[in-house]
């Protein structure tokens, strides 16, 4: 059945709060899980205070600012630090996002920062992706085509042909939308989740793309793409504003039209 | 569990069923407020209208398939026991099997 309860080793306890040294005025609580595998402690909740007058606007600044002047030892995801790379998503005030592109002042209250939800964690604010991954690699992510190019350099395409790809390729992969399904969550080793099905599609609806028929008969499946009851948490959680329920939705049409 | 009826056919079954009980259900319950709850034999004389027992037993043939086949994607959502699973769907299928049955033989009883 489904497990309802954390097992005992997973279960949340409070941490260190550290205090703020300086007099300053405008401060902000920070929250985060932490969780590391070379002890045999459980997960805790550690509280930062630190001084918004000295940090930058997003949530990512002050996860750098805590690492660099706090604590050295927290750990997490980033590179970009603007909303292309898809490292640093983890859930912030209850919602899965982007570091990097939520504002520490959009939340009201105390920062609560966990890792992305339902997944191994690896340390701290890091998760294990890479069953991920491996669900991506089996929709083969890449053009693929049997015939030559027309002038035998690149593949054309209408201006009409490419919009039908946009809201697909803006996608960064950051998984908060597969991480934020409740039947990703339940079904996660057979569904293969809102993030790679929209990249599954943005392959589908590629003009160029020469093996549409092949990609639909292996997404014809009850487990990989219907176990997709249409929730809308990947839509609603998408810190890039795609709408991955929509392009399941053109899917399961296109399947509807196959047979 | 894989067979024929699973992915795209289970999903548009699914879907037609469920939109077929929308006359049907609308046109059952102001069945009932109008003429059914009146008398046992207004109740009678309604069923033995050929009309209203072949839309009866429409509702309940749709009823228990649409019931199913909702209940098997709740069990694959939630029971990830194998054995347990597959118990369990052949269970539902054959009590949706036996109530339908059973529905539909009560709706020709009173209507023959």
């Amino acid at each position: 059945m489904a497990e309802f309860a954390l097992p005992k080793h997973s279960k949340i306890v409070k941490g260190i709060d550290y205090p703020i040294n300086s007099e300053a005025e405008n401060t902000k609580k920070i929250n985060v899980y932490r969780w590391s595998p070379d002890d045999d402690e459980n997960p805790r909740i550690d509280s930062y205070n630190i001084d918004l007058d000295q940090c930058g606007p997003m949530v990512l600044d002050a996860l750098i600012k805590i690492k660099q002047e706090i604590d050295s030892s927290l750990t997490f995801r980033r590179s970009c630090r603007e909303g292309i790379c898809g490292s640093c998503s983890m859930n912030i005030d209850g919602t899965n996002t982007l570091a990097c592109l939520k504002s520490i002042d959009d939340v009201k209250g105390d920062i609560n920062i966990y890792p992305l939800p339902h997944m191994e964690v690896i340390k701290d604010l890091v998760p294990d992706l890479s069953k991920a991954y491996e669900q991506l690699t089996s929709v083969k992510p890449w053009l693929q085509s049997k015939s030559d190019p027309e002038n035998g350099k690149s593949r054309k395409q209408s201006p009409k042909e490419r919009e039908k790809i946009d809201g697909l390729w803006e996608c960064v992969l950051c998984f908060s939308c597969s991480t934020s399904c409740p039947s990703y969550w339940w079904n996660g080793d057979k569904y293969l989740g809102p993030a790679v099905l929209l990249q599954a599609y943005r392959w589908i609806a590629d003009s160029r793309d020469e093996n549409t028929e092949q990609r639909l008969e292996e997404l014809e499946d009850s487990f990989k793409l219907y176990r997709c009851h249409t929730i809308m948490n990947c839509t609603k959680t998408c810190p890039k504003g795609l709408n991955p329920a929509k392009a399941i939705g053109e899917i399961k049409k296109l399947q509807l039209e196959r047979k | 569990m894989q067979s024929k009826y699973h992915g795209v056919v289970h999903w548009k079954l699914q879907r037609i069923s469920a939109i077929a009980m929308i006359p049907l259900v609308i046109w059952f319950v102001s069945s009932l407020i109008f003429s059914l709850i009146n008398s046992y034999d207004q109740s009678v004389a309604w069923l033995q209208n050929p009309l209203n027992a072949t839309g009866l037993v429409l509702l309940f043939g749709t009823l228990y398939f649409h019931a199913a086949s909702g209940l098997q994607v709740v069990i694959e959502d939630y029971v990830h026991n194998e054995g347990l699973k597959i118990m369990s769907l052949i269970l539902i299928k054959l009590l949706s099997i036996l109530l339908g049955v059973l529905s539909i033989l009560c709706v020709l009883k009173i209507y023959l």
